[in-house]
C-alpha cells in the first residue's frame, strides 16, 4: 500500500514539476490576455460592426463603413494632415540635431557629464506639465506679447500669435516643442554608440591628415548608420503616435484648435464631448496601425538595401 | 628620418581624489634613431612604451622636451603634418571600406598642391598592396580576411603615402604563434625594401631580438639600455634587463663578492676581479656546466655549485634540467645542455661549474651590472 | 615647409572649433533649462508683478511662496499628488511580483508550450497601446471601474518588455547556483526570490525607476478611465488647472503646480541619474 501511495505521490509531483512553468505564468498570462490579446482581437471585431451603440451594445450590420465614414470625416483628414506634418518636421530634424549635438558632445571632456545630465532632463518630466510652460512662453495675452514674441521683437521681427493666430504658428511651436521632448532619447543613444566606436579609427584618420568632415561622413556615418535606422524608426513610430504633447499645448479640444492628431482622434470618438463612437475609434486606430506598418517596413527595406 | 628624443617627459595628471599622483609614463628620454633601421621599443606591459609611439606621431604632446625628425622640430606639429604612418594594435580597418579604400583613403586626404589624380592614387594603392602581397584582396572587406592579412592591410594603408617614419604598435600581439614567426620576418622585408625609419613596440623580447637593428628596454616610464639585441643580451646594464631578455629567463641568485671569489650563498664558484660586495649573481641557462666524476678539476678555491635535482626535461634539441637551490630567487633553476651530457645526470643532486662568459653580476642595492675588471 | 607655422595653426584652429563647441552645446543646454527656469521663476512672482511686467523680467525681486499656497487650497493638487503616488506605487509593485514570475519561467523552468509562448509574448511588444486601449476602456467601464484604482491599475500592471528584458538577466545567473540551491532543498520560489532577485537588483532597480517615470508621466489612460476629480492623477490635474483652475487666468499659481508636479522624478533623476539613463540606454538599444 504504501509503495502504491508514494508512487502516487511521486507522479502528481512529476506533474506539479511538469507544468510548474504555467502556474508562474499564470498572473502574466492573466493580464496580457484580458488587456492585450483579447482587445486586439476585440478591435477588429469593432471596426466591422456598424452602427454600434454603446449604451445598447448592439450593432446593425458588418462591413466597411466604419472606414469610410473615419476616411470621409474631415476631422480625421485634418488630424492625419497635421500627423504627417509633426513626422515629417520633426523626424528628422531631431536626428540630426541630435546627431551634431552627440558628436559636439563625445568630443569634449570637459563638462561632458554635466552637459549629459541637462540634456536628458527633459526625458524625465511630466511633458503636460512642462507644455504648459511652453505655451506660456509663446502665448500672446492682453498683458504681454510673451517672452518668445518679445525676443523675436528685439531681433527686429514682428510678433505672432503662436498659439491662437495662423496654422503654420501653431504648427511650428508643436514641431518645437516636439523636438524639444524627443531630443534626450535621440541625444542618448547617439552618444553611446558614438562612444563605442573605436577611439583607434578616429587616430588612424588623424594621423592620416584626414579632415573633420571627411572622418565625420567617411567614418563616424557608417560606423553609428544602424544606430541612427534605429532611431528613425522609432522616431517616425512615436511621432505617428503625437497626442499628450499636443494636449499640453493646445489643451484637449484639439479640434477645435485644429491642432488634432490621429491618436487624438481615436480617443475623441472614443471617449468626451464627441465620444462613444468605439467603432469609427477602432477603424482609425487600425488605419493608423496600418500606416506605421508600411512606413516601418518601408524603412527597413531601405535599410537593407543599403548593404 | 633620423627620430630623436630630447628630454621627453610626458605626465599623465592625477585622475581623480583616488589617484591624486600624476603619473610618469615617459620620464626624460632621450635617444637617437638612426635612419632606415627597424627599432624595437621593448618593455613589459605600462612601460610607456605606446606612449612613447604616441609621442613620436602626435597624437599625445610631450609636457617637456623635443622630438626631431631630422633638422626639423615637430614637437608641436599635429600628426598629419609630421608625415608618419602608424599601424595600430588593432589594426583599425574601417569595417565599411574594402581593402583598396582602406589603403587608399589617407591618398583621398591630400590637398592642394599634393593632390594626387584617381589614376596615381590606384597605381600608388596597387604598389603599397604588392608589397605587402595583398594585391588579390583588394575587393574584399576587411571582416573577410584573416588576422595576418588584416595585418598587411594596415601595414599598406600606412607606407601608401610613403611616410618618413612608419609606426607599428604591437604589431604581432594579436596573431596566433604560426602566424607571428611569418608575419615578423615580413615586417622585417618590407623595412628591408623600403628602407623607411621603421619602430614598433612590443612587449615580447624574442620578437624584438628577432628583427630588430636596435632595441630599446624600457621600464616605468624610464630608458634601461638602448643597442643591439645581441649587445644587449651579452652585456645587459642591470638586473631588470637581464632578466626581461632571454628564453627561459636567466636564474638569478643571493650572492656575494670575498676576497676576489664570487660566492652563490657560502660556496664560492667564480674568480672574478670585484670589490667585495653584497651583489645578485645571474646565470644563462646555457651557463652551466654539468661536473662528473671525469670533469676537469676546477680552480683553486673554487667549488661546484650543489642544486637538487627536480627534473630532467627532454625537447630533442638539447635537454634542460631544472634544480632548485635555496639561494635562487625563482623557486627552480633552468638550464640547458647538449642531451649528451644530460645523460649523466645521476642522483638526487647535480653540481655545476659555471661558464665564467654567461655570469653576470649585479649590485644588491642599485641593480646595476658590476664588470669583471679582467 | 614652415613647421612652426604649422604647428601655431593647428593650435589656432583646435581653440577656435573647442570655443564654438562649447557655445552651441551651452546654447542647447540653455534651450533644455530654460522652461525649468521659467516656471521655478514664475512661481516665485506675486500674482500681480507676474501681470505687470510687459517684458517679464529674468530675476524676482520680491519672491513669493503664496502661489504655492494657492496651488494647494485652491485646486486639490495634494488630492492628485497621493493619487499619483498610490497609482505608482501599487502598479510598480504588482508589476515587479507579474514580471518577476514570467521571467523567471521563461528563464529557469523547462515546461511544454514555453517556447511557443515566448515567441507569442515577444510579438506581443511590438503592439502599440493605442490598438488595445478602446476595447480596454469598454471592458473597464462594463466592469464599472471608471473612477476607481482598480480601472486606473489593472491594464497597466505587465509589460511584455520589462519580462524580457528580466529574463535575459535572470539567464546569465550560472545555472550551477540553482543546482547548488536544489540540492540544499530550496524550493524554487525561494530561490527565485533569495537568490535571483537580490542578484539581478540593478536590472530590478533600472525597471522600478522607468516605471515610476512612466506611471508618474501616464496620461492618457487616467484620462480616459476618470472624470471625477478625486481620482485624477498629476497629469490630469494639471490639464484640469489649466482649463478650469484658479478662476482666473493665475499664470504664477499655475506655475507653482507645475513646479510641484515636476519636482519629484527631476530629484529622483539627479539621484539616481546613472541608472536611469543606463536603463533607458537598454532598454533602447535592445527593444
Amino acid at each position: 500500500m504504501t509503495g502504491n501511495n508514494s508512487a502516487k505521490a511521486k507522479k502528481s509531483i512529476e506533474i506539479f514539476e511538469k507544468y510548474k512553468g504555467w502556474l508562474y505564468l499564470i498572473p502574466a498570462l492573466t493580464f496580457l490576455g484580458l488587456f492585450m490579446v483579447y482587445p486586439l482581437i476585440d478591435v477588429f471585431v469593432y471596426s466591422f460592426e456598424e452602427g454600434y451603440n454603446f449604451a445598447s451594445q448592439s450593432y446593425s450590420g458588418t462591413g466597411l463603413y466604419n472606414f469610410s465614414y473615419v476616411l470621409h470625416d474631415p476631422y480625421f483628414l485634418q488630424a492625419l494632415k497635421n500627423t504627417f506634418i509633426i513626422v515629417i518636421i520633426t523626424v528628422p530634424l531631431s536626428t540630426v540635431l541630435a546627431l551634431l549635438i552627440s558628436v559636439m558632445l563625445s568630443s569634449i571632456s570637459a563638462l561632458r557629464g554635466f552637459f549629459q545630465t541637462v540634456y536628458f532632463l527633459p526625458y524625465v518630466t511630466n511633458t503636460l506639465a512642462v507644455g504648459l510652460v511652453f505655451m506660456i512662453l509663446f502665448k500672446k495675452t492682453a498683458y504681454s506679447d510673451g517672452m518668445i514674441n518679445l525676443l523675436i521683437e528685439a531681433f527686429g521681427g514682428r510678433s505672432v500669435d503662436f498659439m491662437d493666430g495662423p496654422y503654420w504658428a501653431k504648427m511650428t511651436v508643436m514641431c518645437i516643442y516636439t523636438i524639444w521632448v524627443v531630443m534626450p532619447f535621440k541625444i542618448l543613444i547617439l552618444t553611446s554608440a558614438l562612444s563605442s566606436v573605436n577611439k583607434d579609427y578616429y587616430n588612424a584618420a588623424r594621423v592620416d591628415g584626414t579632415r573633420p568632415a571627411r572622418i565625420f561622413f567617411r567614418i563616424t556615418l557608417p560606423m553609428i548608420s544602424p544606430m541612427i535606422f534605429y532611431l528613425v524608426i522609432t522616431g517616425f513610430i512615436g511621432a505617428f503616435k503625437a497626442y499628450s504633447d499636443e494636449v499640453a499645448l493646445f489643451g484637449t479640444d484639439l479640434n477645435a484648435a485644429g491642432m488634432n492628431t490621429i491618436v487624438g482622434y481615436v480617443y475623441d470618438m472614443l471617449y468626451g464631448d464627441s465620444g462613444g463612437y468605439p467603432s469609427f475609434a477602432s477603424a482609425a486606430a487600425i488605419l493608423l496601425f496600418i500606416i506605421v506598418l508600411t512606413i516601418t517596413v518601408i524603412n527597413l527595406m531601405i535599410s537593407n538595401s543599403d548593404d | 628620418m633620423q627620430v630623436r628624443l630630447e628630454h621627453v617627459t610626458k605626465i599623465f595628471p592625477g585622475r581623480d581624489r583616488k589617484n591624486p599622483k600624476d603619473v610618469y609614463a615617459v620620464d626624460d628620454f632621450n635617444f637617437d634613431i638612426p635612419d632606415g633601421k627597424l627599432i624595437g621599443l621593448l618593455g613589459p606591459s605600462g612601460c610607456g612604451k605606446s606612449t612613447t609611439l604616441n609621442l613620436i606621431c602626435g597624437l599625445l604632446k610631450p609636457t617637456s622636451g623635443h622630438i626631431w625628425f631630422g633638422d626639423d622640430d615637430v614637437t608641436e606639429l599635429p600628426p598629419e603634418a609630421r608625415g608618419v604612418g602608424l599601424v595600430f594594435q588593432n589594426y583599425a580597418l574601417y569595417p565599411h571600406l574594402t581593402v583598396r579604400q582602406n589603403v587608399i583613403f589617407p591618398l583621398q586626404n591630400l590637398r592642394g598642391d599634393q593632390k594626387l589624380t584617381k589614376e596615381v592614387m590606384n597605381a600608388r594603392a596597387e604598389e603599397a598592396a604588392r608589397l605587402v602581397q595583398i594585391d588579390g584582396l583588394m575587393d574584399r572587406k576587411p571582416s573577410e580576411l584573416s588576422g595576418g592579412q588584416q595585418q598587411r592591410v594596415a601595414i599598406a594603408r600606412a607606407l601608401v603615402k610613403t611616410p618618413k617614419v612608419l609606426l607599428l604598435d604591437e604589431p604581432l600581439s594579436n596573431l596566433d604563434a604560426r602566424l607571428r614567426l611569418q608575419t615578423r620576418e615580413e615586417i622585417r622585408r618590407i623595412q628591408t625594401e623600403t628602407q623607411v625609419t621603421t619602430i614598433f613596440v612590443t612587449h615580447d623580447q624574442e620578437e624584438a631580438m628577432s628583427i630588430s637593428d636596435l632595441i630599446v628596454v624600457m621600464k616605468d616610464g624610464a630608458v634601461h639600455q638602448i643597442g643591439r639585441p645581441q649587445d644587449v643580451y651579452d652585456d645587459p646594464a642591470n638586473l631588470f634587463v637581464a632578466r626581461f631578455l632571454g628564453t627561459p629567463p636567466i636564474n638569478v641568485f643571493k650572492g656575494s663578492v670575498k676576497n676576489g671569489l664570487l660566492h652563490i650563498g657560502d660556496t664560492p664558484v667564480l674568480q672574478v676581479r670585484m670589490p667585495d660586495g653584497e651583489t645578485y649573481v645571474g646565470v644563462r641557462p646555457e651557463g652551466f656546466e654539468l661536473m662528473t666524476e671525469g670533469s676537469d678539476p676546477l680552480p683553486e678555491g673554487v667549488c661546484p655549485l650543489e642544486c637538487e635535482l627536480t627534473a630532467v626535461e627532454v625537447t630533442g634539441r638539447d635537454t634542460s634540467i631544472v634544480s632548485s637551490h635555496p639561494d635562487c630567487l625563482a623557486p627552480s633553476i633552468r638550464s640547458i645542455m647538449d642531451s649528451e651530457a644530460a645523460s649523466r645526470v645521476s642522483g638526487s643532486k647535480v653540481r655545476f661549474r659555471l661558464k665564467p662568459a654567461k655570469v653576470r653580476v649585479f649590485d644588491r642595492n642599485t641593480e646595476s651590472r658590476i664588470y669583471d675588471g679582467k | 615647409m614652415d613647421y612652426v607655422r604649422i604647428g601655431r595653426n593647428a593650435k589656432v584652429k583646435k581653440g577656435i572649433s573647442g570655443t564654438v563647441k562649447y557655445l552651441l552645446l551651452g546654447l542647447w543646454a540653455i534651450i533644455v533649462l530654460f522652461p525649468f527656469y521659467w516656471m521655478i521663476l514664475t512661481s516665485l512672482k506675486s500674482y500681480g508683478s507676474y501681470n505687470g511686467e510687459f517684458i517679464p523680467r529674468l530675476y524676482v525681486t520680491d519672491p513669493t511662496l503664496d502661489n504655492y499656497a494657492d496651488a494647494f487650497t485652491a485646486v486639490p493638487l495634494g488630492r492628485y499628488f497621493l493619487n499619483t503616488a498610490i497609482f505608482t506605487v501599487i502598479t510598480t509593485g504588482a508589476m515587479l511580483i507579474v514580471i518577476t514570475l514570467a521571467a523567471y519561467a521563461f528563464a529557469r523552468l523547462e515546461f511544454r508550450g514555453k517556447g511557443f509562448t515566448f515567441v507569442i509574448f515577444l510579438s506581443l511588444m511590438m503592439i502599440p497601446t493605442e490598438l488595445v486601449v478602446i476595447t480596454n476602456f469598454v471592458t473597464i467601464t462594463n466592469w464599472n471601474m471608471r473612477n476607481t484604482f482598480q480601472g486606473l491599475i489593472l491594464p497597466s500592471i505587465t509589460s511584455v518588455f520589462y519580462i524580457y528584458l528580466l529574463k535575459e538577466n535572470f539567464e546569465q545567473v550560472p545555472d550551477s547556483l540553482y543546482y547548488a540551491a536544489k540540492v540544499d532543498g530550496t524550493s524554487d520560489l525561494k530561490y527565485l526570490f533569495k537568490v535571483l532577485v537580490p542578484i539581478s537588483r540593478p536590472t530590478m532597480v533600472t525597471v522600478t525607476i522607468l516605471k515610476v517615470i512612466e506611471c508618474w508621466n501616464s496620461y492618457v489612460w487616467p484620462r480616459l478611465i476618470t472624470d471625477d476629480q478625486n481620482y485624477f492623477l498629476v497629469s490630469n490635474g494639471i490639464q484640469e488647472i489649466r482649463e478650469n483652475g484658479f478662476g482666473r487666468e493665475n499664470i504664477p499659481a499655475m506655475m507653482a503646480a507645475v513646479v510641484v508636479i515636476s519636482a519629484p522624478l527631476i530629484v529622483i533623476f539627479l539621484v539616481f541619474r546613472k541608472q536611469i539613463m543606463a536603463g533607458v540606454l537598454r532598454g533602447g538599444t535592445k527593444g
